[in-house]
């Protein structure tokens, strides 16, 4: 596993247990659909949705922001693969009318604690 | 708090608006959105204010920030805007006390650096800040001089975006930089040249006298080396100090015009000669997006001189009309009106056709009589109809230049003659609307307060039954008598002040 691939993993785990305490219960990782991957898939008990969380990891902002990049291409084929994991999951999506979709950043340096920034619909 | 206000000016004319700038930070991605009509130079104002944000250390947020200029419907151009949009933005994130950020008005560019660039029109931004009531302004160190001419505002000159926020109260510490100068200034009181340098053409100097006391303009036609350019440019030398309002406008255009304003009010009269190929826009201002002030608007309060009249094309002599009779220039863009100050001063400069020589030396005159009679009728008969004084000036002779100078001229000993001329008129015209002889209107002329003396238009009334006169020209020998009467100290026109208001009208005639 290359080195990105280590942080990204460390990220995802991260967000997960991040939006876990906040409530949330993770349903899928790392699911994949016809039009890629989706990182985290999760529901949102409070507001009765279906959360789907882009997770982006990096070890500083010396090349901007985590959130930074994620373009409007990505976001795209976000709201494409909700769809398909919609289509994949009719149990688990029926029960749930609504689909949202977050961004997680997570900022992790080697040597401190990660920081975590969770943006709610960011559609 | 995610919202945060700020304030700047957007210029029309050498008016301007109050703008409100507002930032809202929103939780989504990353994105920069300026909206409420800006123009390219103001939009390209997000990538300027987030470059100069990071280099100053205050990086712009990494959430949704929408910017939005209000009133929405004002077109509003310029790179001015930058760093109101910074400190509205850097306030709304936090960095900036927000309450400090509301009470000022910001103008200044930002360098990639984060560094203040001066921005063209800062001093009628301020004064207009200053009149829509806010008595604190940021300006570029650049600008600071020119900004402090207006009084009762207090003005703040900072060198980069990082002095700014500073100075409303962020908690950083100081980074020196060398500030980005303004245009140099020049001594602000010098008219160029005096009348002692004028050999001979009493006549001449005697007019232009008059045009000064009188605010009348002047039409000079003579042959090359007469000395018509050398007159003209004395003209404003002969002319009282500005008030200050007025001085004020002056340096307000210069200011538009990114012209150097200095630290001192500049209270000479402008000095305007345009070259003869100007088109009629350079005349008056124009352009697409913001209107730049034309010679018209910088020889507002001053002397436009105009050499080689016949040579100047037909629309850009006949764009003069307008401000000729109304005093100022208003420009229509596709949704705003952009007024101008421009009562001036005109002076036209001929030869008396293309080779220069009729008159002089009729044989050595190469010009047809069509080409001479076509040559000064390019001059408009509704322009010439506006110019009060209209002189012939001849060449000097080896005799004129070997008499001795009976007294010697000079520019401030004409100055104050035509400063007490114009204190004579001021008080005649008390409860009036007109200040000077040249703008009295023709009732006021047959009023008892501006008749002349009773049978001393005897003259004036034959040439006006002749045809010789128009009605027109009939009161504007009235009104030239009287700056006669004003400059001798004479109460009241009589035939002497006629007959002579009638030979400085005649250059046309012959």
């Amino acid at each position: 596993m290359a080195a990105k691939d280590v942080l990204g993993a460390r990220g995802e785990s991260i967000a997960a247990d991040h939006l876990t305490r906040r409530g949330l219960r993770v349903l899928d990782r790392n699911w994949r659909g016809p039009s890629g991957e989706l990182d985290l898939v999760l529901q949102d008990p409070a507001s009765r949705e279906v959360v789907v969380a882009e997770v982006k990891t990096r070890a500083g902002v010396a090349f901007g922001h985590p959130f930074e990049a994620i373009t409007a291409a990505k976001l795209a084929r976000l709201r494409r693969l909700a769809g398909e994991w919609c289509d994949a999951h009719p149990e688990l999506a029926g029960a749930h009318p609504r689909v949202r979709i977050d961004a997680v950043a997570v900022i992790a340096p080697r040597d401190r604690p990660a920081v975590i920034e969770h943006l709610r619909g960011i559609f | 708090m995610p919202l945060a206000r700020s304030h700047a000016v957007a210029l029309l004319g050498i008016d301007g608006a109050i703008v409100q700038i507002e930032a809202d930070i929103s939780s989504n991605l990353p994105a920069f959105i300026l909206i409420g009509l800006p123009d390219a130079a103001l939009g390209e104002a997000r990538d300027r204010v987030r470059a100069a944000a990071h280099n100053s250390g205050l990086a712009i947020t990494a959430r949704k920030l929408t910017v939005n200029l209000s009133p929405a419907a004002l077109p509003k151009h310029g790179a001015a805007f930058d760093l109101a949009i910074a400190m509205a933005a850097l306030a709304a994130d936090g960095k900036v006390p927000a309450v400090s950020v509301d009470r000022v008005v910001h103008l200044g560019e930002l360098a990639l650096d984060g560094r203040l660039r001066p921005i063209p029109g800062a001093l009628p931004a301020v004064l207009a800040a200053s009149r829509a009531g806010y008595d604190t302004v940021v300006v570029p160190a650049g600008n600071a001089d020119e900004a402090r001419l207006v009084e009762g505002v207090r003005v703040v000159g900072v060198a980069s975006l990082r002095d700014a926020a500073i100075w409303h109260g962020a908690e950083l510490e100081p980074v020196e930089c060398d500030p980005i100068p303004g245009p140099v200034a020049v001594d602000p009181d010098d008219d160029a040249g005096d009348l002692g340098d004028i050999v001979g053409n009493e006549d001449a100097v005697e007019a232009a006298q008059i045009a000064a006391a009188g605010g009348h303009h002047l039409f000079l036609l003579g042959p090359p080396g007469a000395g018509k350019t050398m007159l003209a440019s004395r003209l404003p030398g002969l002319l009282p100090d500005l008030p200050a309002a007025e001085a004020l406008e002056v340096a307000s255009i210069r200011s538009l015009g990114g012209a150097p304003v200095g630290s001192r009010l500049r209270v000479r009269p402008p000095f305007e000669a345009p070259h003869h190929t100007a088109s009629a826009v350079s005349m008056i201002g124009g352009g697409s997006g913001w209107i730049r002030p034309g010679a018209v608007v910088r020889a507002a309060h001053g002397v436009l001189f105009l050499d080689e009249a016949p040579e100047f094309p037909a629309a850009a002599l006949d764009a003069l009309r307008q401000p000729l009779e109304s005093g100022v220039v208003a420009i229509s863009l596709v949704n705003a009106t952009a007024r101008y100050p421009a009562r001036f001063q005109l002076v036209l400069a001929a030869n008396p056709c293309p080779c220069g020589l009729s008159g002089v030396d009729d044989r050595a005159c190469t010009c047809s009589p069509f080409a001479r009679r076509r040559y000064l009728g390019r001059l408009s008969g509704p322009l010439l109809d506006r110019i009060d004084i209209q002189l012939v000036v001849r060449r000097i002779t080896a005799a004129q230049l070997r008499a001795a100078p009976t007294r010697p001229r000079t520019s401030v000993a004409a100055r104050e003659r035509v400063v007490a001329a114009r204190a004579v008129a001021a008080e005649r015209l008390a409860g009036t609307p007109w200040r000077l002889n040249a703008h009295v209107s023709g009732p006021w002329l047959r009023s008892p307060a501006g008749a002349p003396v009773r049978g001393a238009t005897a003259a004036l009334d034959r040439a006006l039954v002749r045809g010789a006169l128009t009605m027109r020209g009939y009161d504007r020998v009235l009104k030239l008598a009287w700056t006669i009467c004003d400059l001798d100290g004479v109460d009241r026109p009589a035939a002497d002040q006629i007959g002579r208001a009638l030979y400085l009208r005649k250059a046309m005639a012959e």
